[in-house]
């Protein structure tokens, strides 16, 4: 156990890992899928892997909205910022993620009008600021920030605060879960379900996976005690032959989601027909567009935008490994190639990506130790 | 952090995903969506919009993200959340994101 002192409380840890091993089928190999981006972090960081029996396998999922963003997209938006009437606006995350022609830092360098914001509304902020500039909101994430962009899309209309636009990139959670499910080559014995995404949606969309699936998943914290309960809970269910949603991050999140929030995204979003993952490739039903009655303040419908698609290279594994198909460190390139300064493939691009987890945390580390070991 | 310095330097992580807890201490009288909220030692306005249906009052803890109040918590779950950002090496990187919420406004809402 590397990181035992930043526990809460090691004799939890302790007991849940007792718990894990009685409740775990020593002659049956468990694979687990984490949802989400933020736990895929927290496994890593907390060297869980450690802790758990070896027949318990965590697969990381799709979670992490950097990450599954097409290249292309970026591209897309870029190019309309080459216009040097539009300010480009985006969350700090976005900024070293890589285009074709460099990331929008790099762009910046070479006279884009670039901007970090923190919070969608400040980019509605930046275009009353600049009343003679269009400010465009890169948008991404999964429904949880889904939601702020939907307020504030209805607030740049009703406020009629014209020089505003929104390139939605925005992603739901479900059906990427559904294609992962669906692919041929995947086998899965029950999910960790996203934390902060249920806190939206809730519960219930889930219960096809226990319905349909026959397949656990269990709503979880970010704790590593969190993450532990959740898989004791699994294990239980999968013990018993059942499959269920459950929440163990009920302190957060309310079976009902947030209902205001889902009211704002019906009103400002429609499903797209299909969008591209990185790693995954279409999903249909998987993404948000802005609803013909914000057209105004959709940058997709009120620019051309060129539609840039950009294959991943050949040899990068994401899709294999976001499947679980494959561990980080098999991919050819990985830590070669592709590594979280210099990423390749869409897993090594943002912290929370599993290729630049397993780096940070397990890479970096095992080739410390090796160059200490070996003799100068 | 200036923004010339968080331009050559942008914070790491993911950000957006972070959950951050915040006491609402008033709701601005010219607009009920909006409150000051002490967030991580800051003040900062929050927008509330997404909790019409339950609306908090001063003194009520909310989790944030990306500048909205996503859920009310009880002033323990919010304890938890702020030892859990530590725990994961995100409380920096959620002082970051706190200290930019506002753009212009950053300098004069710094709590005492």
């Amino acid at each position: 156990m590397k990181y035992v002192d930043e526990f809460r409380d090691p004799k939890l840890i302790t007991k849940g890992a007792e718990e894990i091993r009685r409740l775990a089928d020593p002659n049956r190999h468990y694979r687990l899928m984490e949802v989400c981006g933020g736990h895929t972090h927290a496994i890593y960081r907390f060297g869980l892997k450690d802790v758990l029996p070896s027949n318990i396998e965590l697969i990381h999922g799709p979670g992490c909205p950097v990450c599954v963003l097409p290249m292309g997209r970026i591209d897309d938006a870029l190019s309309l910022a080459m216009d040097p009437d539009v300010i480009f606006a985006a969350f700090g995350d976005m900024m070293r993620v890589p285009g074709t022609h460099g990331s929008p830092l790099e762009h910046k360098a070479r006279g884009m009008d670039v901007r970090i914001v923190y919070s969608p509304s400040d980019a509605i902020k930046l275009a009353k600021m600049n009343p003679q500039k269009h400010v465009m909101f890169f948008a991404i994430g999964f429904e949880t920030t889904a939601p702020s962009t939907a307020l504030t899309l209805q607030r740049a209309k009703a406020e009629g605060i014209h020089n505003f636009s929104v390139f939605c990139n925005h992603v739901t959670i479900i059906p990427a879960i559904r294609a992962i499910l669906d692919s041929p080559d995947m086998r899965l014995d029950g999910f960790i379900g996203p934390g902060h995404v249920s806190t939206v949606i809730g519960c219930r969309p889930y219960e096809w996976i226990a319905k349909n699936e026959h397949k656990p998943i269990v709503v979880c914290g970010f704790e590593p005690l969190d993450l532990l309960q959740s898989i004791v809970m699994i294990l239980a269910q999968l013990q018993k032959g059942e499959a269920k949603v459950e929440s163990q991050y009920k302190r957060v999140v309310p079976w009902e989601g947030n209902r205001a929030a889902l009211k704002a995204m019906a009103d400002t979003f429609q499903l797209r027909p299909y969008f591209e993952w990185r790693g995954l490739g279409f999903i249909s039903q998987s993404a948000l567009r802005i609803r013909d009655e914000y057209a105004e303040w959709d940058s997709e419908q009120r620019f051309h935008v060129p539609g840039i698609r950009v294959t991943d290279p050949k040899a990068a594994q994401c899709g294999e490994v976001l499947k679980g198909v494959l561990k980080p460190a098999q991919c050819k390139l990985f830590g070669k190639e592709c590594t979280p300064e210099n990423p390749v493939g869409a897993l090594m691009v943002s912290s929370e990506g599993s290729c630049a987890a397993y780096y940070n945390y397990e890479h970096r580390k095992a080739n410390l130790v090796t160059s200490l070991s070996s003799p100068a | 952090m200036n923004s010339q310095d968080e331009m050559e330097n942008p914070p790491g992580g993911c950000h957006m995903c972070l959950a951050i807890p915040g006491k609402v201490l008033e709701i601005a009288s010219d607009n009920p969506r909006s409150a000051l909220v002490d967030v991580v030692g800051m003040r900062r306005r929050v927008d509330l919009g997404l909790l019409e249906d339950d609306r908090p009052v001063p003194g009520d803890w909310v989790l944030i993200h990306v500048g909205f109040a996503m859920s009310k918590i009880s002033e323990a779950d919010a304890l938890d959340q702020m030892r859990t950002l530590e725990m994961l090496g995100e409380s920096e990187a959620a002082v970051q994101e706190v200290r930019g919420y506002g753009l212009e406004d950053v300098q004069d809402k710094q709590a005492p």
